[in-house]
């Protein structure tokens, strides 16, 4: 069956969705997520959805529930890289994911997971050079 | 006697030209400002030629007749070049009309002795040039229609404009009224920008709107929204007095969007955001 992978990155979990998400996959997503969110003691999930270009308001629904789901296990949600099509068919769809946290791309978003769990010094073991 | 209507005319045909064009030139609405008087002879020599060409004594009680085709495409042609140019309708109009004229006037001098069949005949062209007529209105109506689905074009893509200001900052100046399908293509561009230059943070600029009613607020906030799902953040700038004022008589909730009443100042809390300071240089190199 198929299964989206969920990967641990230090105190992170790191989704990609490469595929488009049916009913049955995005709910079997939600309880993997957060089954791993409490086995592993995570402190911020990165949800990957560049590549999903279909979306309605099941999904959308999915996602905010996993972030609250995860706020309550005290992990904080980024979704990165959503395409402006999808992002003009949540809005349309009235769905402005609010608690949810949204950055461009995975690296601007797990910068700002680690910003958000105040981990900045315990991740980033390797300095990368930001230019600002 | 040469009965065939058309076979009768043929020969005539530079007599019909002198008369055709004597016929236009007499006419006071002539734009010979459009069109030298060169061009438009070479035009209807044109038109003549492809007449003769095409014209039997059959083809002329049935315009819709395939062998007729030539002549339709090069009247069409002429119609709408004459649309783009900006004839008016009436003189588009005239320019086909007065070829009957020319045509009608040579018939009568070659049937005067049978007044019986110079009145079929001038039926039938008559007729036959009418149809012509309809043909040329439709092209023209057609013209000028293309013309203003281009012109359609242009605004929307003139009105939404996406410049980078910064490295990482968006702005998008808006000026005109926005209506449901402007907002959708405001969002649209600013969305796909911000995806091709990963800019973190756009501004948008409403100084050159002139009323903001629910419906604008609606769509700005939307786009607020979206850019906000896609990892960006939305400041709307340049509202005027007048513009706070309408918003909070609306009831309308903007708390949870960034304004700035100028585009400096966005520009300002944008730097704030990025973390990038802009100093004066204390000596200016040569």
């Amino acid at each position: 069956m198929e299964r989206i992978p969920i990967l641990k990155m230090g105190q992170f979990l790191l989704v990609t969705i490469q595929v488009d998400l049916y009913d049955r996959l995005a709910l079997d997503l939600e309880a993997d997520l957060v089954g791993q969110i409490t086995q592993l003691n995570a402190r911020g999930v990165l949800i990957d959805i560049s590549a999903v270009s279909i979306v309605d308001s099941f999904m959308g629904r999915i996602l905010s529930n996993i972030a609250s789901m995860a706020r309550i296990l005290d992990a904080v949600t980024v979704v990165v890289g959503m395409q402006p099509a999808v992002a003009i068919t949540l809005v349309e769809l009235g769905l402005s994911l609010t608690g949810v946290y949204t950055a461009l791309n995975v690296e601007k978003g797990l910068d700002l997971l680690r910003i958000k769990t105040g981990a900045a010094q315990a991740v980033s073991t390797d300095a990368d050079s930001s230019d600002d | 006697m040469n009965d065939s209507t058309v076979g009768t005319l043929r020969p005539k045909k530079n007599q019909i030209l002198t008369l055709w064009m004597r016929n236009q030139l007499a006419d006071g609405s002539l734009r010979d400002d459009l069109m030298s008087n060169d061009d438009l002879r070479a035009q209807s020599v044109e038109l003549l030629d492809c007449l003769f060409d095409t014209l039997t004594d059959d083809t002329l009680t049935m315009p819709d007749a395939p062998s007729l085709s030539p002549l339709i495409d090069q009247l069409t042609n002429i119609s709408m070049s004459r649309a783009r140019q900006g004839f008016t309708p009436r003189e588009t109009g005239l320019y086909v009309f007065s070829l009957k004229d020319a045509l009608l006037e040579m018939l009568r001098h070659e049937r005067k002795d049978d007044p019986n069949l110079l009145l079929t005949e001038t039926m039938r062209i008559s007729k036959f040039i009418d149809s012509l007529g309809i043909v040329t209105f439709e092209s023209f109506i057609q013209g000028r229609e293309e013309v203003i689905l281009r012109q359609t074009d242009e605004m929307t893509e003139i009105a939404t404009p996406v410049v980078q200001i910064w490295d990482g900052i968006l702005a998008m100046p808006l000026i005109g009224t926005l209506d449901s399908s402007r907002a959708l293509v405001v969002m649209e561009n600013l969305l796909q920008e911000i995806v091709r230059t990963g800019s973190g943070i756009a501004i948008l600029d409403i100084s050159g709107v002139p009323t903001v009613d629910s419906m604008v607020a609606q769509h700005l906030i939307k786009t607020v929204n979206a850019t906000r799902l896609m990892g960006a953040e939305c400041i709307i700038s340049g509202i005027r007095a007048e513009i706070a004022q309408t918003i909070v008589h609306l009831g309308i909730d903007l708390s949870h969007v960034v304004t700035k009443a100028t585009m400096a100042s966005a520009l300002k809390h944008a730097f704030g955001t990025l973390r990038i300071e802009v100093n004066k240089s204390a000596a200016r190199s040569v």
